[in-house]
């Protein structure tokens, strides 16, 4: 996947015209383990960045998502219900969360490219 | 800075195999390994688990000046102690004078030494548990702590088989007994005991000897490290009790469904600590027990939920819940008002302000396989 944007929550942001697909990356979902549970907004929902989003569960915890971006919700994952899994399997296809629709274009700029997200996430360790 | 974490004589062998270590009870503990917390959860009941339990208190406890040293313990515990037999182990609770539960630990009559009784506290409370017995025996029993012996559990159907290749002895041993063994030139206690609702067996054995232990146990094609992660949502399937999350000083052995560990002896002469409280509650009903409680929906139900009656009135908390991988389910346990104890009866579960519905459920929530001797003919 090329051209995605990652926030320091390790959310990735791929964008196409005004709306964004969310989802967690492999970082992420390696850290957390197991998904067994994901609970995804309401479709219509606006929410400013940095607000609780979602929620994804691992076995032994509940880990919040913020929003890397501020605007309305346009779509979710469903197939994340019964197959919660697929966030670890495929965290940047087919296990991503949901689409938003950016209400300030310009936050995308704020978020780290694939490089700088690669040396934030060697920071940590 | 907070004080650096104990180390388990296992450390080393936790980070070669690819453990996240995490703090716990003052110890760096591994967590899960590389094969995660499902599926090793999942290993466990199919095959064996290896646990690293290192970092609970073991101790010696023995009686001093003529004083039997069974009989003395229970002062301090509801159990049939006075009644072991050698090499025999039972489920305790150290209670407190109103009769809250100060830990709960496992007491063994030890088979190699007159007079000695084999305890195993829960790490976070070890100090406090030593000095509490200690104090309240002075003068008639003397503790010896074991820090220098590490402790594992082999949890799961296939650990009979891959601990008997090693000593066909532990094979017929029954549910609850120990027997000191010797492998390898190493001298093991084992018991056949454990936290996961399986067969399987607890070892304590010299610390300088636990890794290549653990390592030859790990090499068999049945066995799998597992962390502390799985540890939880094993215990928690079947039924057992988290000491600090699902009992505490404030609960009695009446509302945490531990009566079986008081048995009618002990209730009729009244003579632990707390006796007033826990048999006042034996005949009036507790005003709250603990309960299984099973949500109705995928979304798991953690510690700290409150429970709430079909009007919205709060009932209870929640006091270990998680998603049970044998299940693919959410599971629970939390107390409740007694008059909503009942199997089945419908409530609420508050999770981040909402209201998901669920019911109070039997529990083990999976079938116990724990060890029965085949009947002698």
């Amino acid at each position: 996947m090329s051209g995605i944007k990652i926030s320091e929550d390790h959310e990735w942001v791929s964008l196409d015209g005004d709306t964004a697909t969310v989802g967690i990356t492999d970082y992420a979902q390696n850290a957390l383990g197991d998904v067994v549970f994901v609970e995804l907004p309401e479709v219509g929902a606006s929410f400013a960045k940095g607000d609780e989003v979602a929620v994804v569960e691992s076995v032994k915890a509940a880990s919040e998502i913020y929003a890397p971006v501020s605007g309305e919700i346009t779509g979710v994952n469903a197939a994340l219900e019964d197959q919660p899994d697929k966030i670890n399997q495929s965290p940047l296809d087919d296990g991503w969360l949901f689409r938003i629709r950016l209400s300030d274009a310009g936050e995308i700029d704020e978020l780290m490219d694939e490089d700088a997200y690669a040396s934030f996430v060697a920071g940590l360790k | 800075m907070s004080d650096p974490l104990n180390r388990t004589p296992l450390h080393e062998f936790h980070v070669a195999h690819g453990a996240k270590m995490v703090p716990f009870a003052g110890y760096d503990m591994p967590v899960q390994y590389p094969l995660g917390v499902l599926k090793e959860h999942l290993f466990t009941r199919e095959k064996a688990g290896l646990f690293d339990v290192s970092h609970m208190g073991q101790v010696l406890l023995r009686g001093s000046g003529g004083t039997d040293v069974a009989k003395a313990f229970e002062a301090l515990v509801p159990g049939n102690i006075a009644g072991l037999k050698p090499g025999g182990l039972r489920y305790t609770m150290l209670l407190n004078s109103d009769g809250g539960i100060l830990d709960d630990l496992m007491v063994t009559r030890y088979e190699q030494q007159e007079n000695t009784l084999y305890l195993v506290v829960n790490a976070a409370c070890k100090d406090a548990d030593l000095a509490h017995i200690e104090q309240s025996l002075a003068g008639i029993a003397s503790l010896e702590r074991l820090d220098d012996r590490a402790l594992l559990a082999l949890q799961g159907p296939r650990a009979s088989a891959v601990l008997g290749a090693m000593a066909p002895e532990v094979m017929d041993m029954g549910f609850m007994t120990s027997a000191s063994v010797e492998i390898d030139g190493v001298s093991c206690h084992i018991s056949r005991s454990g936290y996961t609702g399986e067969d399987g067996y607890e070892i304590s054995l010299p610390g300088d000897k636990a890794e290549a232990f653990a390592e030859q146990l790990a090499a068999s094609d049945d066995v799998e490290p597992i962390g502390l992660g799985a540890r939880d949502s094993l215990r928690l399937e079947a039924g057992l009790c988290l000491y600090g999350s699902d009992i505490d000083v404030t609960t009695s052995p009446v509302e945490a469904g531990l009566l079986w560990a008081i048995p009618k002896a002990r209730r009729e002469a009244g003579d632990f600590p707390g006796a007033e409280r826990i048999l006042r509650e034996l005949a009036d009903g507790p005003a709250r027990k603990r309960v299984g409680i099973l949500p109705d929906g995928r979304a798991p139900v953690r510690h700290g939920a409150d429970i709430l009656d079909e009007g919205g009135s709060v009932i209870g908390t929640i006091t270990s819940g998680g998603f049970g991988p044998s299940l693919g389910r959410p599971v629970a346990m939390g107390y409740v008002k007694t008059e909503f104890a009942g199997e089945g009866t419908e409530i609420g579960l508050t999770v981040r302000g909402r209201i998901l519905p669920g019911r109070v459920a039997p529990m083990p929530f999976v079938e116990q396989r724990y060890y029965r001797k085949p009947k002698s003919s």
